[in-house]
């Protein structure tokens, strides 16, 4: 094969495995692809689907048990010469010289990805120091200048901070620093935007464009979210088990997609675009019923002063969905909390109807109330890892709450087996602990656990956040037909307006602790009247690469301006 | 900082009082008091004492009042006067017996902790390193093997091996003709070739713990994700595992210096007292035996004194190593 001067990676054949107790397994099968000098090319699929792997092996440093079976990875440099990084040697000095200088990479975990025991300066300055051997001084003011390219804020005091002190985005900032300080041909992205909320998401989408094009790189962009590639793609690769599915470039792959899975892909992210089927055939919630929660002029105020939750009023009727929208920091989660009373919030009511229909004001309510309320209303939470147990099985997991109610012996195994069943996990695995399971079904036992003692009111926190998009629409739909089939209200809190869109048939906006708006879910998407709404509905990605959204978003700027995200 | 310092001393106060009062206790617990164990002495050397003899004396030295007001007396003198009591047995006050033995406990104290830091953290590298490893398994294997054997089966192992293979003056800090001998050169030196067999015997059992502790921290802290990032940033192995997973694997072994000096202390008493060694611990024990309170019970307090400075040093260390935590 040619090697055309625009080439500056190729990748053939690749084969990397993993050799596990129980086999040798082949992470990626046989992948080929080429990167274009000052292209981007996007590397979309599922979790389990090799992206990562792939993104790893071009710079060896795939995790221990990893190895590099087969294949070449070809670097063509500006001065033509080539070389072949899979054969060199892993912990050589050929490629430690590739490693950050002509490629660099960013993660996915901006906070576990960064030392937190470093300062950020010394962390971006590093690859200066090792591959250039720049003095201290020159270096500073290198990193200096690359904090002033990613958009810092107050850069010489930022420069002597530690990771911990910064919020999300601004870590995946710090980031794309490092990656860019010795001016690498290629950048390497693994899923840098997925923790990120859609906001923030935008703006450092956003950030990698424009530094792509000053710096004439290309970027490797690992994702599993058919949105963000629609929006930053020029070619697309599409990986299921390791292998190839299709390649192409955007508008191929979107507007005339070949295989299957990439209609699947593509379907997952059109279906959030916008309502869901179940709930255009349901019929109208009687807008006159008694609400099931009222929530008046609630506040709480943090220790530090933070007015986290700030004078918010809003009802629940039987039966209805109600979103909670906002970016990380509005206070959408304490909010959610403080009706569960997890947090005391110090002003204003929390009427609950129960279902004899004596309402309960569950901010004075007092110990032996709020255990019986508790079994009423319950919670769904982001992270299904960290929410589950590791050392109980999922019966335990899910009979739990059962057990606190009084429910012993067979009647409890067989209601646990029902509950199972119920959000679409074989009764057979009960034995199973959460690690033998994938994010979506370890999101359907978060949430088993929580319909088990037959609650009225659940409060989802960004229960699909964590979930890849072709989850998603699944995970909403099962909360769905559990909603129609015993007749439940949520209260779903998300960052995410597309999630909202689908499933909720009000939503509440929130914005650093205030609601700002208001009302039925057809009229805030359709006709949002406040513009935090609208920056909101315009950083979703749009699964059109003829109409990319993002580059000509919204920006909100709040009146007392102050930098954010 | 400063005023975290200052609230942690001042916590430590009740603590102290405390231990003090439990000590005072317990040493009293055994039935009789130093004059039912003199008697007996005397007894056993065929000499017969008066009951009014033994009274006098009882009186002489305060036994015959309740033991909160012989507590109070005690812990009066040594807040008022620095007069920690005095010793029955040996007829002197406690302060002249202890200062200068507790020099000695001190300096052994700290060289073990030094010794043992040195060695376990580059095994404890290499251990975690070199994980399933053969020398990682030899390692863990002696790690257990130390930790089981007792300090005194050791010491009394390590001195043999050292005076009948190597014809070493082994048992305490100095070879005879220096003993009583002013400080000098070659007394200095003279110390330095014995002090390190106690060190080694007392610090083994603490390095053992100390490596397994260092290896668990490293396995840990390898495959985070930061580690990846540094080395696609390019920067070599060897530079890598340093300036990364082994400095944050540190900060859990700093908080044990907490309870590592501890040990020590207590090591050393029994090795001290199967090696002669002229620290406190055969002080210690002597004074318990004899239940001369006063003694026995300045040299708890004393080590207690020693453990809280050891919990608060190790809290300040970690503190200036880890930006994540602020003392407040």
């Amino acid at each position: 094969m040619s090697m055309t001067n625009d080439t500056i990676l190729k990748v053939d054949d690749l084969k990397t495995s993993f050799k596990t107790r129980t086999g040798v397994f082949k992470a990626v099968d046989g992948v080929s692809f080429e990167l274009k000098r000052g292209k981007t090319l996007c590397v979309v699929g599922e979790s389990g689907s090799g992206k990562s792997v792939t993104a790893r092996s071009i710079l060896q440093i795939v995790d221990k048990p990893g190895t590099i079976d087969g294949g070449s990875i070809v670097l063509t440099r500006q001065d033509g010469s080539q070389v072949d990084l899979a054969k060199l040697n892993p912990r050589g000095e050929e490629i430690r010289n590739v490693r950050g200088r002509e490629i660099a990479m960013i993660f996915q975990e901006p906070m576990s990805s960064l030392s937190p025991v470093h300062r950020i300066g010394e962390q971006i300055g590093e690859g200066l120091r090792i591959h250039f051997g720049t003095p201290k001084a020159e270096q500073r003011e290198r990193v200096l200048d690359l904090l002033r390219q990613v958009e810092i804020p107050r850069p010489e005091t930022a420069i002597d901070r530690y990771t911990f002190e910064f919020s999300g985005g601004m870590r995946q900032r710090v980031m794309i620093a490092m990656a860019l300080a010795c001016n690498p041909q290629i950048l390497i992205a693994d899923e840098p935007t997925t923790a990120l909320d859609v906001t923030t998401q935008a703006e450092i989408l956003d950030l990698i464009k424009r530094l792509q094009q000053s710096h004439g790189m290309s970027v490797l962009f690992i994702t599993h979210d058919m949105g963000v590639v629609a929006e930053i793609a020029d070619e697309v690769l599409v990986m299921y088990r390791g292998k190839v599915m299709e390649h192409g470039t955007v508008d191929e792959v979107f507007h005339a997609p070949k295989d299957d899975y990439t209609k699947r892909l593509i379907g997952s992210v059109v279906r959030l675009e916008r309502k869901a089927e179940i709930r255009l055939k349901r019929a109208e919630i009687a807008e006159d019923a008694a609400p099931l929660l009222e929530v008046r002029n609630m506040s709480l105020t943090f220790p530090s002063g933070l007015k986290a939750v700030d004078d918010v009023s809003l009802i629940v009727r039987p039966g209805e969905t109600l979103g909670i929208v906002g970016e990380s920091g509005s206070g959408k989660t304490t909010m959610g909390r403080c009706l569960l009373r997890i947090y005391d919030p110090q002003m204003g009511e929390i009427n609950y109807r129960r279902a004899d229909g004596t309402v309960i004001d569950m901010r004075t309510a007092d110990k032996p109330q709020l255990k019986e309320l508790r079994r009423e209303v319950r919670m769904i939470f982001q992270d299904p890892v960290g929410s589950l147990s590791p050392r109980k099985t999922v019966a335990q997991i899910i009979a739990e709450p059962l057990k606190l109610a009084g429910m012993r012996g067979k009647e409890l195994d067989e209601r646990v087996a029902e509950l199972m069943q119920q959000v679409g996990l074989e009764p057979a695995w009960r034995e199973r602990y959460p690690h033998a399971f994938s994010g979506g079904q370890r999101q359907r036992i978060g949430i088993a656990r929580a319909i088990s003692v037959k609650p009225r009111l659940i409060i989802a926190d960004e229960a699909t956040s964590a979930l890849d998009v072709s989850l998603r629409s699944q995970v909403l739909d099962l909360m769905m037909k559990l909603q129609d089939e015993m007749g439940l209200s949520y209260v779903f809190i998300s960052h995410d307006m597309s999630v909202i869109r689908y499933m909720c048939d009000r939503v509440a906006v929130m914005y650093r602790g205030k609601l700002v708006e208001a009302g039925e879910t057809d009229q805030v998407v359709n006709r949002p009247t406040h513009d935090y709404t609208r920056a909101l509905l315009s950083a979703i990605p749009h699964p059109d690469p003829r109409d990319r959204r993002i580059q000509n978003r919204f920006r909100y700027v709040a009146p007392s301006a102050s930098v954010n995200g | 900082m400063l005023p975290y310092i200052a609230r942690r001393l001042v916590f430590a106060i009740p603590t102290l009082l405390a231990v003090s009062i439990i000590a005072f206790i317990i040493i009293q617990l055994p039935p009789g008091d130093y004059l039912t164990t003199l008697m007996a002495d005397w007894a056993s050397q065929g000499g017969a004492v008066e009951a009014g003899t033994v009274a006098a004396m009882r009186e002489r030295y305060g036994l015959d009042q309740p033991m909160y007001f012989q507590y109070y007396k005690w812990m009066a003198g040594i807040l008022l006067h620095g007069d920690f009591g005095i010793s029955f047995e040996l007829g002197k006050p406690v302060t002249e017996l202890i200062w200068s033995r507790l020099g000695f406990s001190l300096m052994l104290s700290l060289l073990t902790l030094c010794f043992v830091w040195a060695v376990a953290i580059p095994i404890g590298i290499l251990s975690a390193v070199r994980q399933y490893s053969i020398s990682d398994y030899t390692v863990t294997f002696l790690a257990f093997f130390f930790l089981a054997v007792p300090d005194f089966l050791m010491a009394l192992g390590a001195m043999y091996v050292m005076s009948v293979w190597f014809g070493q003056s082994v048992g305490g800090l100095f070879s005879p003709e220096y003993v009583d001998a002013g400080w000098s050169f070659g007394k200095l030196l003279d110390l330095a070739n014995h002090v390190w067999l106690p060190v080694i015997v007392i610090g083994l059992g603490s390095l053992a713990a100390l490596v397994r502790i260092m290896r668990a921290n490293l396995l840990d802290e390898l495959s985070k994700p930061y580690v990846t990032t540094a080395r696609a940033k390019g920067i070599s192995e060897f530079e890598l595992l340093i300036r990364y997973p082994v400095r944050l694997a540190l900060n859990p072994l700093i908080s044990t210096i907490g309870w590592i000096l501890p040990a020590v202390i207590s090591g050393e008493i029994i090795v001290s007292v199967v090696m002669s060694l002229p620290t406190t611990g055969p002080l210690l024990l002597r004074a318990l035996l004899a239940q001369d309170m006063y003694l026995a019970g300045s040299l708890i307090l004393l080590i207690s004194v020693l453990t809280i400075i050891g919990t608060l040093i190790s809290d300040i260390l970690l503190a200036m190593t880890d930006p994540r935590i602020r003392l407040t």
